[in-house]
């Protein structure tokens, strides 16, 4: 099966993927299967969607020739300015899609998880824009962390709904999020954030967020890039940009998250140091320890604290189709500084991981032609930075 | 005694199968706990053997999966203790569990082991018929039946598949929700039970959010086996010794066997 046709019927990408869900919710992933597949074929809800993102998010967004940074960096860096789309970084174009599909259904209330809070403020978005009740479940340490946009997302007249469980971190965002599921799943649909879940979700998510690659792609025109790079937590930006690249010719790299160094064991790195197992709903890489158990992830940036990745993902590792690295928070604190100060743009610190690749890189890539996808922009993570920076 | 045997044996009246997460009150007093609900009238369990991360389960179980597992058990040890309460209780157990420590395991390896345990059934919350197979395959070689579930959403096609592939029972589940106390009785149940029973004579158990002697006796009228959960559960996170956690969970399901048998 070529890479263009994934997922087969079952959800599978290769051996990864699949539905590991709790009976209670099948006919509702059947159904929202079905309820996709008729969506993204149909001439209205695609004019809907691309009038939507055209004139509510402000795509395209534009691929941005990073000259002063590239000048220091000794390569030709492009960046993809997912920061400039509406309400900060690239989910809104998953939750536009989905909140739309949510009402085609005749789904009143929405839920969703969120790690960083930019996929909570997304749903909550999007779901005000379609007049759905909202839900978001967040990790009490990332409410911490992210105080700006929880009260984003209580402006935009969203709950907010503190998880407690394990780490309070993202994977109990997700856990709360598909147990609110079981109880509400006849008039509730879940905006998951990203290409995560039991099938259909991660075909549903790479489907709306591959705007991401297609746009760069007509916008490079002639440009032949050498390296796509992105950052991967459940990857969704990195799928998006990186499935449009998939059957040509650059080096596709994706970047997890490196915490305090894979050594250390308190990191985010799924791909680069976990093995194959099944975690909320997809058969996938995942961080876990001898028994099966899940483990707790650890990354400075909420988006890619999480111990699990998508499951297209696994599969581009498995056949080679991207490679995987990882970088550690420190040096993704002083990637956000480098383009800050060389570009005049703050990013978020989960593309600032993709940032710090390409730095501790440069002289391999060296008068190369590197894609960035720039996922969010930083405003969020300015209050956290600056109590790091105090410690 | 077999699932099979039991569900002849007591003929209309439906079994009385207390879930209990093993490594409770402690890892060397989980036999006592359950040899002390066979003899309150228990007449089979559900073993549970903990998950980090269990999405089909509520905060009590979610709570007790957490202090297992901080006491070191494992899927092995939980099927070990499960050999254990069979050797004390003879009653049928079904060993409940998720997906990702089974495939840590190796499924030929847990099939292997929970048959060698005595095990007559696997539950396994996260696994729905469209997967089941492979499972159901290597279990079924080491004798052990694969139960398949039946959600008040289940489709008619997909309660087809349910049905004919579910060993030795059919797991209703009675409440939307995950795993959980809830007042009253299930507004649910009675047309899932009607639904399982115009396909098949597969014996069906019917479990989440039955908690009290009223809501499982009116369980027991529709179906061939009740389980209970939370409630017993919670009972052991608040009991401050092994004997109380006895005495308690003893106490309810004493409760619970005489109204399902009245």
């Amino acid at each position: 099966m070529s890479v263009v046709d994934r997922p087969d019927a079952s959800g599978r990408f290769g051996d990864f993927g699949g539905r590991f869900a709790p009976e209670t919710l099948m006919p509702a992933l059947e159904e929202l299967e079905g309820a996709f597949e008729a969506a993204w074929t149909d001439p209205v809800y695609q004019e809907e969607l691309a009038g939507l993102l055209s004139d509510f998010v402000g795509r395209p967004t534009p691929l941005y020739e990073a000259s002063r940074l590239s000048d220091v960096l000794g390569v030709r860096l492009l960046l993809k300015r997912e920061d400039l789309a509406h309400t900060g970084a690239h989910k809104i174009n998953n939750t536009v899609g989905q909140a739309l599909l949510a009402h085609r259904m005749g789904k009143p209330r929405v839920i969703a998880e969120t790690g960083a809070g930019q996929h909570g403020v997304a749903t909550a978005t999007a779901c005000a824009l379609f007049g759905l009740e909202c839900e978001v479940f967040m990790g009490t340490v990332d409410i911490s962390r992210q105080a700006l946009n929880v009260e984003r997302m209580l402006m935009l007249g969203a709950t907010v709904t503190p998880v407690t469980s394990g780490a309070g971190t993202l994977k109990d965002a997700v856990s709360a999020a598909l147990r609110d599921w079981v109880a509400t799943v006849e008039t509730t649909h879940y905006i998951i954030g990203s290409v995560v879940g039991p099938h259909p979700f991660p075909w549903i998510v790479r489907q709306l967020q591959r705007v991401i690659g297609d746009e760069t792609l007509d916008q490079l025109g002639d440009t032949k890039p050498d390296v796509v790079v992105a950052c991967v937590g459940g990857g969704s930006n990195s799928m998006g940009m990186f499935y449009p690249f998939a059957t040509g010719t650059a080096d596709l790299v994706g970047i997890e998250a490196g915490g305090y160094g894979l050594d250390s064991g308190r990191h985010g790195a799924s791909l680069v140091a976990g093995s194959p197992g099944v975690l909320h709903g997809a058969r996938t890489y995942m961080l876990q320890d001898g028994e099966g158990q899940v483990l707790e992830a650890h990354s400075i940036s909420a988006g890619l604290d999480y111990p699990g990745v998508g499951p297209e993902h696994a599969q581009f590792k498995e056949e080679g189709l991207a490679r995987y690295d990882s970088v550690t928070d420190a040096e993704a604190l002083d990637a956000m500084d480098l383009l800050s100060r060389t570009e005049g743009i703050i990013p978020a610190l989960e593309p600032s991981h993709a940032l710090a690749w390409v730095w501790r890189e440069r002289e391999a890539l060296a008068d190369k032609t590197v894609v960035l996808c720039l996922s969010g922009r930083g405003d969020k993570d300015v209050d956290q930075v600056a109590v790091v920076r105090s410690q | 005694m077999t699932f099979r045997e039991s569900f002849e044996v007591t003929g209309e009246r439906a079994l009385l199968l207390p879930y209990m997460m093993c490594g409770l009150p402690d890892p060397a007093g989980t036999v006592e706990l359950f040899s002390a609900m066979a003899d309150a009238g228990a007449d089979g369990f559900e073993v549970g053997i903990p998950y980090a991360d269990p999405l089909m389960d509520g905060p009590v179980i979610q709570e007790a999966g957490t202090r297992s597992l901080a006491s070191g058990m494992t899927l092995r040890r939980g099927l070990e203790i499960t050999a254990l309460i069979r050797e004390a209780t003879n009653l049928p157990c079904a060993v409940m569990t998720y997906v990702n420590p089974i495939l840590t395991m190796g499924v030929a390896e847990f099939a292997h082991a929970a048959g060698g345990a005595g095990a007559g059934a696997a539950i396994i919350a996260d696994l729905p018929v469209d997967e089941s197979e492979p499972f159901a395959a290597a279990l079924e070689n080491e004798g052990v039946g694969l139960v398949q579930f039946a959600a008040p959403t289940t489709t008619d096609a997909r309660l087809d598949r349910v049905v004919e592939r579910a060993d030795p029972f059919v797991y209703g589940i009675a409440e939307m929700g995950v795993t959980g106390e809830r007042d009253g009785s299930s507004s649910r149940a009675a047309d899932l039970a009607a639904r399982v029973r115009s396909r098949s004579a597969v014996p069906l158990v019917l479990g989440v959010g039955i908690s009290g002697p009223e809501s499982a006796a009116a369980a027991g009228r529709l179906a061939d086996g009740v389980i209970v959960g939370t409630a017993l559960v919670r009972r052991v996170l608040d009991a401050a010794d092994r004997a109380t956690a006895c005495e308690a969970v003893a106490s309810l399901v004493g409760d619970l066997a005489e109204a399902m048998r009245s």
